[in-house]
């Protein structure tokens, strides 16, 4: 990613390289990252399974996967300057795994939508993408999140070169502030909660603005 | 002040032969019901009423119905007012009917509810959400409230208005609506037979996070149009402000009939999600009761007043 790339510390080196964490130690807080990002899917699934998401349970389960959608999508904003400030930039390689994450809620809450929703009643989504603007917005979304998924792997950053495969994942800022317009037009009258989430993406935004200029 | 309108009254209006014999046991009962409600509790007395006008589909569980509510004076998430509607206190509660009639009068709640003859109706209540349920309510036709007051001829609209009371209805400190929550109706929707004034549910008294202790019950209209714990009822010359069309008059009309052809501008009204069901079934003009209402609306561009 682009963050990584001008990142104003070594990546790899400084105080990083001198107390290097223990493979053991390095691998059990990746598998911590990993369970941390997948519980809410757990836990959304039990309460599926046992009749626990309330009297209207389809709403419940297409805006739970999308909340956490966007909350991992923002916590994935936030490594870069998280890594930066806290000068633990080896906090980077968790990036990958939090989008990852991040596309897997997206699909399920599209896919949750279509199928569960709408049940496959393809020509009402259709109009929906077409006549409705929060729909259009995260459909939009949406279809940028994939290319950026699809080109995950090492293998495809090699493949298209850092400078291009940078380019491509530039897409973020674009997809992140639709998924929070999305969430903001469904809202019917407290817009307290979208706005939380549009407050804390311009921060997150705000900081690599400064941080361009401060380090001009 | 002649209103027309079809013959409304059916078989079902009839109380049941059963019920009269007993009326002197009923009255008994209300009564009581009155006593109990001195103490001012909130728990749930049951009402004595007749079977009247209903549909014959299978009511949603009084579970779903009494915790999955829209009632922002506590609070704007759907379980809220089942959380904190507790905190409202129902009694001593008058309703305050008022404006173009000859014989304005402050009514007290007990004796409304002892004063009407109760029906049980089992109405479809479509949100405009998009989510529907069926709820058998207890309560008296809107019109033998406003003939009660005589209404004048200058009576075109009906303004109805919530309690205002920010220490118990937490939801009014913040200004998510323009409190207090207001409806109106025009004054032929507001004596039609099938508007109701509820007091109960599922046979007994309404909980609060339903509006207790009276609300608006009109099946024909989106939900937000039955404005719950009312205190104030105007009879006025002009179309009365409402709270939903003052927060977005564009999303929300004043008339908000349910119209599967009239999309709210972010979502499609063409369906709606029966709780309790998986698939979505087809919304009905009118929620099903065009056959008692259209005319209301004859000559009406319904895209325009919507």
């Amino acid at each position: 990613m682009k963050d990584a790339e001008k990142a104003p510390f070594p990546l790899d080196g400084g105080r990083a390289r001198k107390k290097r964490p223990s493979k053991t130690r390095d691998n059990l807080v990746y598998a911590a990252v990993w369970l941390a990002c997948a519980a809410p899917l757990v836990w959304l699934a039990f309460r599926a399974f046992t009749g626990d998401l309330g009297v209207n349970p389809i709403e419940t389960l297409v805006r739970q996967l999308g909340v956490w959608g966007l909350r991992l999508l923002l916590v994935g904003l936030a490594i870069t300057p998280a890594a930066a400030i806290l000068r633990k930039p080896r906090l980077v390689r968790f990036q990958r795994t939090i989008g990852l994450f991040a596309f897997a809620y997206v699909s399920l809450h599209l896919l949750s939508y279509i199928g569960v929703d709408l049940y496959f009643d393809f020509g009402q989504l259709w109009k929906d993408i077409l006549k409705r603007p929060f729909i259009t917005l995260g459909m939009a979304a949406f279809v940028m999140l994939v290319p950026l998924a699809v080109t995950s792997t090492n293998g495809w950053v090699i493949r298209m070169g850092r400078a291009a495969w940078s380019r491509l994942h530039w897409l973020i800022y674009v997809i992140v502030p639709l998924g929070v317009a999305h969430y903001y037009l469904l809202v019917k009258a407290d817009h307290r909660p979208p706005l939380v989430y549009a407050g804390i993406l311009a921060v997150l935004l705000g900081w690599r603005v400064w941080r361009r200029f401060a380090t001009r | 002040m002649l209103i027309r309108h079809r013959p409304d009254l059916t078989d079902n209006d009839v109380t049941d032969r059963g019920l009269y014999l007993r009326r002197r046991e009923f009255i008994t009962g209300v009564t009581g019901l009155g006593l109990a409600g001195l103490g001012g509790a909130a728990s749930a007395a049951p009402l004595a009423f007749s079977k009247g006008f209903s549909t014959t589909e299978k009511p949603t569980p009084k579970d779903d119905i009494t915790s999955y509510n829209n009632f922002y004076e506590f609070g704007v998430d759907k379980g809220d007012p089942a959380e904190n509607a507790g905190r409202l206190k129902t009694r001593p509660w008058t309703v305050r009917v008022d404006g173009a009639c000859e014989a304005p009068k402050t009514f007290d709640i007990d004796a409304l509810i002892k004063g009407n003859k109760l029906e049980e109706r089992i109405y479809r209540l479509r949100c405009v959400e998009g989510w529907s349920m069926v709820i058998p309510w207890v309560g008296f036709p809107l019109k033998d409230l406003i003939a009660a007051v005589k209404p004048t001829s200058k009576a075109k609209f009906v303004a109805f208005e919530t309690l205002m009371r920010p220490s118990e209805m937490t939801g009014q400190k913040w200004d998510v609506l323009q409190w207090p929550y207001r409806e109106g109706l025009r004054i032929d929707e507001a004596v039609h037979p099938l508007t109701l004034i509820a007091v109960g549910l599922y046979g007994e008294t309404l909980p609060n996070q339903n509006g207790a202790p009276l609300r608006l019950v009109v099946p024909w209209k989106y939900g937000f149009k039955s404005i719950k714990s009312i205190t104030r009822i105007s009879l006025v010359d002009r179309q009365p402000p409402t709270a939903w069309n003052l927060s977005a008059p564009r999303e929300y009309g004043f008339y908000s009939n349910v119209n599967p052809a009239v999309d709210h501008p972010r979502w499609s009204q063409a369906t709606e999600r029966r709780i309790g069901e998986f698939r979505r079934r087809d919304t009905l003009a009118f929620n099903g009761y065009g056959e008692w209402v259209a005319d209301l609306y004859r000559g009406m561009d319904l895209k325009k007043f919507y």
